[in-house]
């Protein structure tokens, strides 16, 4: 509990925000069924495109839908598939950079050709292609997220961990006869995550983004369960109703926004230089 | 400990291989007498150890040492860098070793030889008799005690992400000794050996002053006890008021825990004041070797002299100034024969022909210069 009192500690006023903002959405997630006023699913076809009332906080969809109560459910889909999404690729890459960078010489050219292999391919059609080829299903192409995004981690380690252990700190702790593992996870790690620690903040946003692609797409989510991504796209071909296509939008806008602060937060709070001056 | 290690190392040698030491006959003879000597003195399990001819023990000893690397170059040819090319000279117990010479003559990569950090191209080192090229695993960690470095940047020698007891308790961590408390209270003890106040224990490096990093780096280096200290330009990123204390500082430790020190340094005030012998490199090689004081009174290399011309005076007349003309030549692109003869005011045609090898030409004042063996010759 003592880094969460320290974290909480922080000066930093958009870290706050972040964590305010991220701890709404994952209540909203958790009681979602509570809160919601109508049944997700339900539809009624007298009330279509019904803008923004007392009645439809949000509005309706093109099936007479509640917005309101879908962007509360779909918190939970597509947050925990973008968390899913990005946390596999995170941990793959660090490990899969860290060891490319670390050891170097042909280790490293092979490992990167390889991470270059899957970067070739177009991201979407890629992830396309193993979903489809898994069978369509959330597991399933989350698991696809995953396979195409983590290249974009191990790249970014790799070349963090290539310049972090030219350091004397480095070759002190080698010089100490420290093994390997020890100097990769005492000395070059601690020192390389901190860029990598916002990107996947950033990433968190674009993940959900593509997970409604896929969703879109039929891979994903299966209609009618409610998704920001898949809603998000609904919307884009009545645009005149402008409001199925823009809460869902502020809705991932939102969660991608507070994990940015938390991220930004985090790397200053990670880095014993600036942890004072929060 | 340490009484058990000296009556190990007391096997004397024949005296033949030590007269060929004390006659100064240097690389691929005295390399292969030595490493058949030390062949079957290990498997009697002993290890050797050298008397000099000043009965020192010989701690270190470089034998022919060669680190060459490839370095790309474009278009994707690739060269041959000699950083170190053909290294022979012997550190003694308890004695300051001094290495000067220019930026990029291969001082540095030489002491990081002497610490096996990189494997050996050519040549070997002993280690108190032992072969250290070859060693591995946990025979390697022990040599990993015994021989640590202190760095130039104190402000990149420290993990910024770790507190000072953290990394003064690293060293008692890797090698697995100590409890946990009895490690906290070395790291204490290791703070007053080198003059730092305990306060910093719970301070991140960045909270500190160049002086004080540096005076952790070096309670860092003599943490696990070791035997020899590689100095890496120790004071050279330092106030000038600083140095002089981390250099009292590391004078004090040596006699306190009989330290032997490589002092690598482009300073030659700072080499003349605290080394007893001084090694003179150029382009990867030692050009000569001598006790401090001949170095300074009577330097033989035309490189050496131009090095001592070039300090700094203050009192006294105006001395004649040696400037050396053009550029330290790469060392990928090494000019044959002597490597100075492109810069040499005294250059002669052999110099362009022939690499001059040490020669000794008065007790431990060795010199790699034709002057000197054609004047030996023509005395003959």
């Amino acid at each position: 509990m003592g880094f969460i009192k320290r974290i909480l500690k922080q000066k930093n006023f958009m870290f706050k925000l972040g964590i305010v903002i991220c701890l709404f959405w994952a209540v909203v997630a958790i009681l979602a069924p509570l809160i919601a006023p109508q049944d997700p699913v339900a539809q009624d076809l007298s009330r279509r495109f019904m803008p923004p009332s007392g009645q439809n906080w949000f509005g309706t969809d093109s099936l007479g839908r509640d917005v309101f109560s879908r962007v509360l459910y779909g918190s939970r889909i597509s947050i925990t598939a973008g968390l899913i999404t990005v946390a596999v690729s995170f941990a793959i890459g660090i490990l899969y950079g860290a060891v490319a960078g670390y050891v170097g010489g042909v280790v490293d050219d092979i490992m990167m050709r390889i991470s270059e292999m899957i970067q070739a391919f177009p991201p979407l059609i890629l992830a396309m292609v193993i979903a489809a080829a898994m069978g369509p299903s959330i597991v399933n192409s989350v698991f696809a997220m995953a396979i195409i995004w983590w290249p974009n981690y191990a790249r970014l380690t790799r070349s963090i961990v290539i310049s972090v252990k030219g350091n004397d700190y480095v070759t002190a702790s080698k010089l100490m006869g420290a093994s390997r593992l020890r100097i990769l996870f005492k000395e070059i790690l601690p020192n390389s995550i901190g860029p990598l620690v916002v990107m996947s903040t950033l990433d968190l946003g674009n993940a959900i983004l593509m997970f409604s692609g896929l969703s879109f797409l039929g891979l994903g989510v299966q209609p009618p369960t409610p998704e920001w991504g898949a809603m998000v796209s609904d919307g884009v071909s009545t645009f005149q109703n402008w409001w199925i296509s823009t809460f869902p939008g502020l809705a991932i806008f939102t969660v991608a926004m507070g994990a940015n602060f938390i991220g930004d937060g985090l790397r200053d709070y990670l880095d014993p230089k600036l942890r004072n001056q929060l | 400990m340490k009484d058990e290690l000296n009556q190990e190392h007391t096997a004397p040698l024949p005296p033949d291989v030590e007269a060929q030491i004390e006659a100064g006959v240097y690389a691929g003879i005295s390399g292969e007498r030595l490493s058949d000597e030390e062949k079957a003195l290990r498997e009697a399990g002993e290890a050797p150890f050298e008397e000099t001819h000043d009965g020192t023990q010989a701690l270190v000893e470089a034998i022919d040492v060669k680190q060459h690397f490839v370095v790309k170059k474009a278009k994707g040819k690739k060269a041959v860098l000699k950083a170190v090319d053909g290294v022979s000279f012997t550190i003694h117990k308890g004695e300051t070793f001094g290495l000067v010479g220019e930026s990029g003559c291969g001082k540095s990569t030489l002491g990081k030889t002497f610490l096996r950090l990189y494997p050996l191209t050519g040549g070997k080192v002993l280690f108190e008799g032992e072969d250290i090229s070859t060693l591995k695993g946990r025979r390697l960690k022990e040599l990993r005690c015994k021989t640590q470095m202190i760095f130039q940047d104190p402000s990149s020698c420290l993990n910024p992400r770790r507190k000072i007891i953290d990394i003064l308790m690293e060293p008692y961590v890797i090698h697995k000794r100590f409890t946990p408390k009895e490690r906290r209270e070395k790291a204490m003890e290791l703070c007053d050996m080198v003059g730092l106040s305990r306060a910093y224990l719970n301070r991140y490096p960045h909270e500190m002053s160049g002086g004080q990093k540096q005076r952790v780096g070096i309670a860092r280096a003599i943490a696990l006890n070791p035997k020899l200290i590689v100095c890496d330009e120790p004071v050279s990123a330092l106030d000038v008021s600083i140095q002089a204390q981390v250099i009292n500082l590391l004078e004090d430790l040596q006699k306190q825990f009989d330290l032997t020190y490589l002092f690598i340094s482009h300073n030659l005030s700072v080499v003349k004041h605290c080394c007893q012998r001084i090694g003179v490199m150029y382009l990867g090689r030692i050009v000569e070797i001598a006790p401090s004081g001949r170095i300074y009174d009577n330097a033989l290399h035309p490189y050496t002299q131009a090095l001592i011309s070039a300090i700094p005076q203050i009192e006294g007349e105006k001395k004649q100034r040696t400037v050396l003309e053009g550029d330290l030549p790469s060392p990928s692109n090494l000019p044959e024969g002597c490597p100075f003869h492109t810069r040499c005011p005294r250059a002669m045609e052999i110099c362009k022909k022939a690499v001059p090898q040490l020669q000794e030409l008065e007790p431990g004042h060795q010199v790699a210069c034709h002057l000197y063996q054609s004047i030996e010759e023509e005395s003959k």
